[in-house]
């Protein structure tokens, strides 16, 4: 598993004409057991899972994943929990790993890298390390064959989106709306038109991220972007007692629906 | 901008811009302003207007007579506790809403731990006609309930922080979340010299009044420098605002961390190690798992993990030298000023005092300053309540 896992399951969607699906899972929610079962479960129907690991101080989620991070650091979650949960996997997607840059650091750059690559991580999201301070962190990702992935927001001013597209490993993490992690009804057109204009720059796939739950977002945005990520949809079902594939089996169902206009990647 | 060149939100290896991509644009637009605001006079003059007017500025530099006496030294303290709403926080929050109106800006977020940065921005936003949403932890809304009452008063909404640690930081969290969620219309008023770059500089620069007034105030009544300026430290912008008048000179720098019971504490300068929180590298309490650890100081302004990241920085080239104060000590200091010299300290200068008592016990005969950085009215019923008075 690595950079190239990555590249090799967006090219698999791709060439079979569908949209990536990127479920979001926390760590150790809402328990080990649990964490490592809707892992497997999960896999049967994602081309890249997100793991979340979990921190005391997130600032980009909303409640449902806060909840869920605090559920879990309280029952002793921490990276190496984390690796060893997704290194017993016998088989199964690639996974990124999303995380605050402090759980990066306390491990040393290299050491957590490493440690990622020896698991069987293909990479790491890393939401409060902007583009001007990953150099180092992205240096030691590409020595251990990792992706750094990259984050767009609604924010992003054109030519610095032109420079973080540039530089993109794996795919790139496009947030649909200023906001914290969470659901919403329906995406502005502006979202539309931002992921296109991404889409046009981008070298590599487009992932859309926040706020995705319904079949119906995938409908609206699928025309430019090459990948969806489910989150707090899939961490709230979970916490209702609803199974993994409630929500994403009609979602997986949405990606795969023929494509009948526009371009993706 | 490469990342070579950005280089200016920067002490040493501390500081920076570690937020989510949604923010950059914020801080990148705050920075320019900035910048503009610094070079125009208009700007200047209607800071000094609301400084003088408002907030009441110049404070007096105050010989402490009978402390002096009795400690054995020369005893002088800032009075930033007769500020305008009572604490030295009214400088910053008074340039940062002049600094919001000018952006545009329509909605001021703000995060309060003893509930003084949370009423000098209510103040401000106030006056200047601007909505104002103050986060609060839930733990500190019942122990500086005199506060919310003001901040209401004053027409700001508080919302109480249930999460975590119900505290300071639970609050920081609270508050750039909002921001992150309208980042067009909000401009976040962070209270300290914390927070991702430009934050600590603005801080520091709108605190640094402080300094200023206090460098010439003792020239002109002891034709000399001190040997010595103390202040607390939670973030750090009362300090950092004395010491900018005095970071040049050749003064001792002290400041006073929270040493809470003594095994729980607020002290990452004296026990923490590096990373980041709030959007800066700084001095941290944290596990060997980088999770940020509780805290635990009876001062709720001083009840947070990190500190901004200039301290970090002052710490390691030991420009200035961190101390820890535990409650009982702050108590007693809290005590001693108002008996001795009719005046009530807020309990988290009451550790910057803490330490003058003890500097001047092992070093009799120096000349200190220390910032009164507030008044102590809004402790009053924390510390009745659990029999301390």
């Amino acid at each position: 598993m690595s950079l190239n896992a990555i590249k090799a399951a967006f090219e698999k969607a791709h060439s079979e004409g569908r949209k990536a699906l990127m479920p979001f899972l926390m760590s150790g929610h809402p328990d080990a057991e649990g964490f490592a079962r809707n892992l497997a479960e999960a896999g049967r129907y994602a081309d890249v899972i997100e793991v979340g690991v979990p921190f005391s101080d997130p600032l980009a989620d909303g409640p449902v994943i806060q909840a869920a991070a605090a559920q879990a650091l309280k029952a002793g979650t921490s990276l190496a929990s984390t690796l060893a949960a997704i290194a017993r996997r016998k088989s199964g997607p690639p996974v990124v790993l999303m995380l605050s840059f402090n759980q990066v650091l306390a491990h040393g750059l290299d050491e957590f890298a490493a440690r990622l690559a020896e698991a069987g991580v293909s990479g790491a999201i890393v939401p409060d390390l902007p583009f001007e301070e990953s150099d180092a962190l992205q240096l030691a990702f590409t020595q251990h064959g990792l992706a750094f992935v990259s984050m767009l927001a609604p924010t992003t001013c054109a030519s610095r989106m032109k420079t973080i597209l540039e530089q993109a490993y794996g795919f790139v993490y496009l947030i649909s709306v200023a906001g914290v992690t969470g659901t919403r009804d329906t995406y502005p057109s502006e979202t539309i038109e931002y992921i296109r204009t991404a889409a046009q720059i981008a070298r590599v796939p487009v992932c859309v991220g926040f706020g995705i739950s319904k079949p119906q977002h995938i409908e609206q945005l699928r025309e430019h972007a090459a990948g969806f990520i489910v989150g707090s949809a899939l961490i709230r079902s979970i916490d209702q007692g609803g199974t993994i594939a409630d929500i994403l089996a009609p979602l997986r169902e949405a990606c795969d629906a023929t494509i009948t206009t526009g371009t993706n990647q | 901008m490469t990342t070579a060149e950005k280089t200016r939100g920067r002490f040493g290896i501390y500081g920076g811009q570690y937020v989510p991509e949604t923010l950059i644009a914020n801080l990148n637009e705050l920075e320019a302003a900035y910048d503009v605001a610094q070079a125009d006079p208009t700007f200047a003059a209607e800071l000094e207007l609301t400084l003088r007017e408002f907030v009441g500025r110049s404070t007096p530099l105050y010989f402490a007579e009978r402390l002096s006496t009795d400690w054995g030294g020369r005893v002088f303290l800032k009075r930033e506790d007769l500020t305008h709403t009572g604490a030295h926080k009214i400088n910053n929050a008074v340039g940062q809403a002049l600094l919001a109106k000018r952006l545009g800006k329509t909605r001021v977020v703000a995060e309060t731990g003893a509930g003084q940065h949370g009423v000098a921005t209510a103040a401000a936003c106030a006056r200047l006609g601007l909505e104002c949403i103050v986060y609060m932890g839930a733990l500190d809304c019942e122990r500086q309930r005199p506060n919310v009452e003001r901040m209401k008063l004053l027409g700001a909404t508080v919302v109480p922080c249930e999460a975590g640690s119900r505290n300071l930081k639970i609050a920081i969290n609270e508050a750039i979340r909002d921001w992150i969620c309208r980042p067009a219309d909000t401009h976040y008023l962070i209270g300290s010299v914390v927070g991702p770059h430009p934050y600590p500089t603005i801080v520091r620069d709108f605190q640094s009044v402080i300094g200023r007034e206090a460098r010439e105030q003792i020239l002109q009544r002891e034709g000399q420098l001190p040997d010595a300026v103390i202040a607390c430290v939670g973030g750090g912008s009362n300090a950092m605002g004395i010491f900018a008048g005095f970071v040049d000179d050749d003064v001792e720098l002290h400041g006073v961390e929270a040493g809470g019971h003594g095994t729980t504490h607020a002290a990452p300068l004296n026990s923490g190690t590096p990373g980041v929180l709030h959007g800066a590298m700084q001095y941290l309490l944290q596990d060997d798992d980088g999770q940020i650890l509780d805290t635990h100081s009876i001062a709720a302004g001083l009840d947070y993990p990190g500190v901004g990241p200039e301290h970090s920085f002052l710490r390691d080239i030991e420009r200035a030298k961190y101390h820890v104060v535990r409650d009982d000590e702050a108590v007693s200091a809290f005590k001693e000023l108002s008996r001795n010299e009719g005046i009530i300290p807020a309990v988290e200068s009451s550790h910057a005092l803490a330490y003058a008592k003890r500097l001047l016990s092992e070093r009799p005969g120096l000349s200190v300053i220390v910032n009164l950085s507030g008044r102590g009215d809004k402790d009053l019923p924390s510390l009745m309540e659990r029999g301390l008075l």
